[in-house]
């Protein structure tokens, strides 16, 4: 039986490359992802007000899944996510409920009184974690450095230089998320070595990318984008690797239509991920980029 | 009741209160565990808000401490284990191994000119190199120079049991001082009263990676900035920046580096910060007169006589700009240093492409404060610092009998305030004597 996995709407469309590649590299790993039965959106958001219950229904509704889908005699578990904003809405809430019995009572209220949910109540059993955090602290470098050379054929990830970029929400606030230090963070740049990749790390690591101002003020993420993918580019990075489809989006997006701004590609660090331990071009997921990522990877003269 | 005191730490609160002691006809044991004394304040350009050369007013006092009859000098050593209580305490100093016998050495100098390795000086702050044979300043009390185990490539090969290597010292220094063999020695001394004057030491760049985390050679911490204001610092007083030697003309201090900031673990404020960056401002305007410095604060603390118009002085006078709001963010670019900060009197954000940033880094309980409080028994804030019997009415007691504290051990503080707390501390050390005695 694998973890529970939450994939979120953006991994189900947009980011469907992030899914792919997530889900064949957990499975060829050894540690897989079980698809939640029956989820709905996060919400995208974690309300800032620590009043709106309603914000909070719709994240501790995936919570009560997970724990249903969890060990059945004492509903423990984990619920596994790639997408950094689900990370960080599912992650919050869980904490906001173990600290706010009250709140947790009003929602569960609620939640056991819906006509679809009726008589589920959320436990605060479920530890929400990121799959990054699984390869740290389930698998370990190590073990990951080993899988990777254990895999056949070339390392195509191998010598190349990556700028790892965190964003926002993967690491902030960083007393609820608890991933990493977000001004000074080291796994991504830890994954990268496991996989024989160089991290250059530069000083936009966890700048914001501008995320959904995309829809109503693009001005404030292109030019947001333009610096990361700049400075990036300066340290000398091939490419850029994130756990972020918003940011994903954003830097990719800008890269591809300034005319000015270096044509560095962004890929998600489970096609990264898939790519080193040579998994199929299917699970690569590496269609649907602004700026194509597959030269890269092209195979390297035996000469 | 023995009528000596033990005075841990020679800054200039503990040269204050042993000079205070000794004069008052008491035999004072001074331990300091760098190689001579003065502490920070050896260390700095000019003093606020008078502008006086901080070595010249200084070394009256440091010659006068070196010379005295009453005064027992231990340096580069460090006070190993008291125990004991008030009237007789006994004290193990652990006195480090210099490989200089300092009975014989006359200070000439030769061994340190003739040395090939050099080594960041930690007196400069990185921003001054010094020999593996090296005395603190050319000015130093006692004159004497030690040798840095660390960078002696002779000490290494001894230590690494083959061929000896070097030995320039050895064979320059005209009356054979140099001994390789020497070893550290421990002494015991018994002592009625104790003043703890260990002072401060600066929050670790490392720990903050927004400011590049020490990483960025042209950001550096206020201290280093004195150096390079410093007439008899690394560059002669010439202001140079660390990267690539230019003189910088877009300069930008960052107040409150660490401090003032819980999430830094540092709630309180460092009390000198404001003083002494309106200060390097003025010196720096004064070095470079076509330079542009910029001053990002939280607000002016200048509570001090004179110290108000001092800052007036810079704002007004010196063309010194002050930007109220935090910098969240310092970065390379190239040879530039970028600092992204706020102006919350205009609501704008800034963005300042500077040649040089100077830090004004937490003040923070020297090292060694800790094993301090323990082997005496006495009490520590939160923070580290020491805590006096009484914070209102009895400053300079400590909570244990026969014990004295002075100077920024207790809590960041100034020059004037520093030596008026261990005048005080020594007046209590006497009062003691004369009670008891």
């Amino acid at each position: 039986m694998g973890t529970p996995y939450f994939p979120g709407c953006t991994l189900s469309t947009k980011a469907k490359s992030f899914d792919v590649s997530g889900r064949a590299v957990a499975e060829a790993l050894g540690m897989p992802l079980d698809e939640l039965t029956d989820w709905q959106c996060c919400g995208a958001t974690f309300p800032l007000s620590t009043d709106n219950s309603m914000a909070l229904i719709a994240p501790a509704r995936i919570l009560i899944q997970a724990e249903q889908q969890g060990d059945p005699q004492t509903g423990t578990g984990k619920v596994a996510t790639l997408c950094a904003i689900c990370y960080n809405v599912l992650k919050r809430t869980n904490v906001a409920l173990r600290e706010r019995p009250e709140q947790l009572e009003r929602i569960n209220w609620f939640i056991s009184t819906d006509t679809t949910t009726q008589g589920l109540t959320y436990h605060s059993k479920i530890e929400v974690v990121h799959f990054l955090e699984m390869l740290r602290d389930d698998l370990g470098w190590d073990a990951l450095r080993q899988k990777v050379e254990e895999a056949n054929g070339q390392n195509r990830v191998k010598g190349l230089k990556v700028a790892p970029y965190y964003g926002c929400l993967l690491l902030r606030p960083p007393d609820e998320m608890g991933l990493d230090d977000p001004e000074a963070p080291v796994i991504l740049s830890d994954f990268l070595r496991a996989l024989g990749a160089e991290p250059v790390e530069f000083a936009f690591q966890s700048e914001c990318c501008g995320s959904y101002l995309a829809a109503s003020k693009p001005d404030v993420p292109q030019a947001l984008s333009n610096t990361i993918i700049e400075q990036a580019a300066q340290a000398g990075a091939q490419a850029i690797v994130t756990a972020c489809p918003l940011c994903q989006y954003n830097l990719d997006k800008r890269a591809a239509t300034a005319r000015s701004t270096a044509k560095l590609p962004t890929l998600y660090f489970t096609q990264l991920l898939a790519i080193a331990l040579g998994l199929s071009e299917e699970a690569w997921a590496l269609d649907g980029h602004y700026i194509d990522p597959a030269p890269l990877f092209a195979v390297k003269s035996e000469i | 009741m023995i009528n000596r005191a033990l005075v841990i730490g020679a800054g200039i609160a503990g040269i204050q209160a042993a000079l205070d002691i000794a004069n008052s006809g008491h035999e004072v044991v001074l331990v300091e565990r760098q190689p001579s004394i003065g502490g920070h304040m050896a260390q700095l350009s000019e003093t606020f808000p008078t502008l006086d050369c901080s070595q010249c007013i200084m070394t009256p006092r440091t010659v006068e401490v070196g010379h005295h009859d009453n005064i027992k000098l231990y340096t580069y050593s460090e006070v190993e284990e008291i125990t004991g209580g008030q009237g007789d305490f006994k004290v193990k100093i652990r006195r480090k191994a210099s490989y200089v016998n300092w009975d014989l050495c006359t200070g000439c100098g030769v061994c340190q000119e003739k040395c090939p390795w050099k080594a960041p000086a930690e007196f400069d702050r990185g921003v001054g190199i010094r020999k593996a044979i090296y005395t603190l300043s050319p000015q130093a009390v006692p004159n004497k120079p030690v040798v840095n185990p660390e960078v002696c490539v002779r000490l290494k090969s001894m230590a690494e049991g083959g061929k000896l290597k070097c030995g320039a010292c050895l064979k320059f220094c005209p009356i054979n001082a140099i001994d390789f063999e020497q070893q550290e020695t421990f002494v015991e001394e018994h002592v009625g009263a104790v003043v703890v004057a260990t002072g401060y030491d600066l929050f670790p760049q490392m720990r903050l990676p927004e400011y590049g985390g020490g990483k960025i050679p042209d950001v550096i911490d206020a201290l280093a900035f004195e150096r390079l204001l410093a007439a008899s610092g690394p560059t002669g007083g010439k202001v140079k920046r660390p990267s690539d030697g230019k003189e910088p003309k877009e300069i930008v201090f960052v107040q409150c580096s660490g401090s003032r900031d819980p999430e830094h673990g540092v709630p309180y404020c460092s009390k000198i910060c404001c003083m002494y960056t309106a200060k390097q401002a003025i010196l720096y305007r004064h070095r470079v007169h076509d330079g542009q410095p910029y001053v990002f604060y939280i607000d002016i603390r200048a509570g001090g006589k004179g110290y108000e118009e001092f800052i007036n002085r810079a704002q007004e006078d010196e063309g010194v700009v002050y930007l109220r709001g935090k910098v969240s963010k310092i970065y390379r670019d190239g040879d530039k240093v970028m600092v992204w900060g706020s102006d919350t009197l205009s609501g704008r954000k800034v963005e300042i492409a500077a040649d040089l940033v100077i830090l004004s880094l937490a003040a923070l309980p020297a090292e060694g404060t800790s094993e301090v409080q323990r082997s005496l028994g006495l009490d520590a804030d939160k923070n580290g610092f020491y805590i006096s019997a009484d914070g209102e009415l009895d400053p300079v007691s400590a909570g244990v009998p026969g014990v004295f504290i002075a100077g920024a051990g207790l809590g960041p503080k100034d020059i004037p305030e520093t030596v008026a707390q261990a005048s005080g501390a020594a007046a209590k050390v006497l009062t003691l004597f004369r009670q008891v005695g």
